[in-house]
């Protein structure tokens, strides 16, 4: 039987703190799931990699229609010059309109903050933006904006500012009341009351809308370049992945999407680690509980 | 007593636009250095009359004069009231020094002059030793704590209290209830403090002001005359008990001469 009883228990824990068999185990559980949320993914990527190159080999299927894992690899390595300077013009739309969609969509959301009205009237219209598809606008903005980089970033940048915008309104005015009473008792100007206290209280929900603004924002570059058919020197991935697909050029195709596609990881990862960064001091999403 | 108060309510009524009658002709004087208590179920106004004397929401009719000017629009930082809420309401993004640093950082000090000012408040509550935690590293005793040295470290005339340890447990709260007192009695404060509790309002008040709902009124106005400093052993006197016994009755009272059909 097991001697971890209450009273010898308490009679030990001068010594060392006896922990109970279920903390224990407990314990084990935690620090297996810890290596294992990495592993498991890996196992199974490793299989899914290996399955299709197998299939490739199986079933005979050529290159031009299913390129093997590692022909695609050695395709981003022997076409990386071409690929990276598309990778750059991608990189350099999305990050911009990422940036414009920051600028754009605080900026609009304290500006519904200091104005209800403001808010009243120009709301509605940014919900018509959100939810009228992209691809369906662009060609109106194709007739309208001559430079290719203005129109891509347009595009992009209508994708991704809404969930910033939506978020960050959201956030500031989800202000405790208290607070904002306790402001109001000390005089705090408007100005004070925004910076101390509505744009701090606003700062998860920004980062929360900053999350899905990074993705949008890439996928907003690709669209908007598919649609536009860019070339030249302001070609991007999507342009490579409609030219290799006119070519029968599967291999890049893959290696072109798979640049995307890290991107688009890479920037999941950079800003989880930015919403960390500034929210692990204080929010509630990022503590750890005992127990 | 024949100073002139601290402040004084006068026919105070405060109805809102669906027409509920919050408040209706309050009429009240406190003294300086007095610990008033506002006592009564819930709905009888006393958390709105807190709020008017603190300016934070205008009165329908009637005025509240401060001793020295007489001014019915009180959102007036200079009659330096501080205000302690139900919950303690702190910036979570913000450090325990931070969160009491606020009422002087918005009255536009620097951080390194409000330093001595804002650690005599923490040292004030025993929480000198935390000033670089966050809310959320704190116990709920100790984010009230908090809050009260928050309130304090403007060292206002008027301390408003809504309430403050209703939400904290009760060993916690008698702690609390004692570090207030003492802390009253060593600064001459005046306090008027929100409370539903029969016990906490005598052990703490000089003066009971009790108050029933629909409409919100006052209906008794008693004094405590127990004398200071009061402590555990004051919470098992028999002035105690029949303090509290004499104050149960009347809410009682108040509570039984509900009318119907008043509110309107």
């Amino acid at each position: 039987m097991s001697q971890i009883n209450t009273q010898s228990g308490a009679a030990i824990a001068n010594d060392a703190v006896l922990i109970d068999p279920v903390e224990v185990a407990r314990a084990r559980a935690k620090r297996r799931d810890r290596v294992l949320q990495w592993l498991l993914p890996l196992i199974i990527f490793a299989i899914a990699i290996f399955l299709w190159d197998q299939l490739c080999v199986w079933n005979e299927i050529p290159s031009y229609i299913l390129p093997r894992p590692g022909l695609v690899w050695n395709t981003l390595v022997t076409d990386w010059g071409l690929l990276s300077f598309s990778l750059l013009n991608t990189l350099k739309i999305t990050f911009l309109s990422l940036a414009l969609a920051i600028g754009g969509g605080v900026g609009l959301a304290v500006l519904f903050t200091v104005s209800r009205r403001v808010e009243m009237s120009l709301f509605p219209f940014a919900i018509i933006l959100q939810v009228t598809p992209i691809v369906a606008v662009f060609p109106l903005i194709n007739i309208y904006v001559d430079d290719q980089t203005a129109k891509l970033l347009l595009c992009a940048w209508i994708v991704a500012f809404f969930p910033i915008l939506s978020n960050t309104t959201l956030g500031l005015n989800s202000v405790d009341h208290n607070l904002r009473d306790l402001y109001r008792l000390y005089g705090a100007s408007r100005w004070q009351t925004l910076w101390h206290l509505q744009l701090p209280a606003a700062m998860p929900f920004f980062l929360g809308g900053l999350k899905i603004a990074g993705g949008l924002a890439l996928i907003g570059a690709v669209v908007a370049e598919f649609v536009a058919g860019a070339a030249g020197q302001s070609s991007g991935l999507a342009s490579r992945i409609i030219e290799a697909g006119y070519r029968l050029n599967a291999p890049r195709l893959f290696a072109a999407l798979l640049l995307i596609s890290v991107t688009g990881i890479l920037i999941f990862f950079a800003t989880s680690l930015i919403s960390h960064l500034i929210l692990r001091k204080w929010h509630e999403s990022a503590l750890k509980r005992e127990i | 007593m024949n100073q002139s108060p601290l402040i004084s309510l006068n026919g105070i009524t405060k109805s809102f636009s669906n027409g509920t009658v919050a408040l209706r002709d309050m009429a009240m004087d406190v003294q300086q250095g007095e610990f008033v208590s506002l006592l009564g179920p819930s709905g009888c106004g006393k958390s709105t009359a807190l709020r008017i004397i603190a300016g934070l929401a205008p009165a329908t009719t009637g005025t509240v004069s401060w001793g020295d000017t007489s001014d019915s629009s009180v959102a007036d930082s200079s009659h330096d009231v501080s205000f302690v809420f139900q919950e303690p309401t702190l910036m979570p993004w913000a450090t325990v020094f931070g969160n009491v640093f606020l009422p002087l950082k918005l009255k536009g000090q620097s951080k390194a002059a409000a330093r001595e000012a804002v650690m005599e408040a923490l040292a004030l509550v025993g929480l000198e030793q935390f000033e670089n935690s966050y809310p959320r590293e704190l116990s709920g005793g100790m984010k009230m704590r908090v809050s009260i040295a928050r309130a304090l470290v403007t060292r206002p005339r008027l301390l408003l209290m809504d309430e403050p340890f209703a939400a904290l447990d009760e060993i916690t709260r008698f702690k609390l209830n004692n570090d207030l007192l003492e802390l009253w009695q060593r600064f001459n404060w005046t306090v008027i403090f929100v409370t539903h509790s029969v016990f906490e309002s005598v052990y703490l008040s000089n003066r009971i002001v009790v108050m029933a709902a629909r409409p919100g009124r006052v209906v008794d106005d008693m004094a405590v005359d127990a004398p200071y400093p009061r402590d555990e052993s004051f919470r098992t006197s028999d002035i105690y008990s029949q303090h509290c016994r004499e104050v149960s009755a009347a809410l009682h009272k108040a509570m039984d001469s509900y009318q119907p059909g008043t509110a309107a």
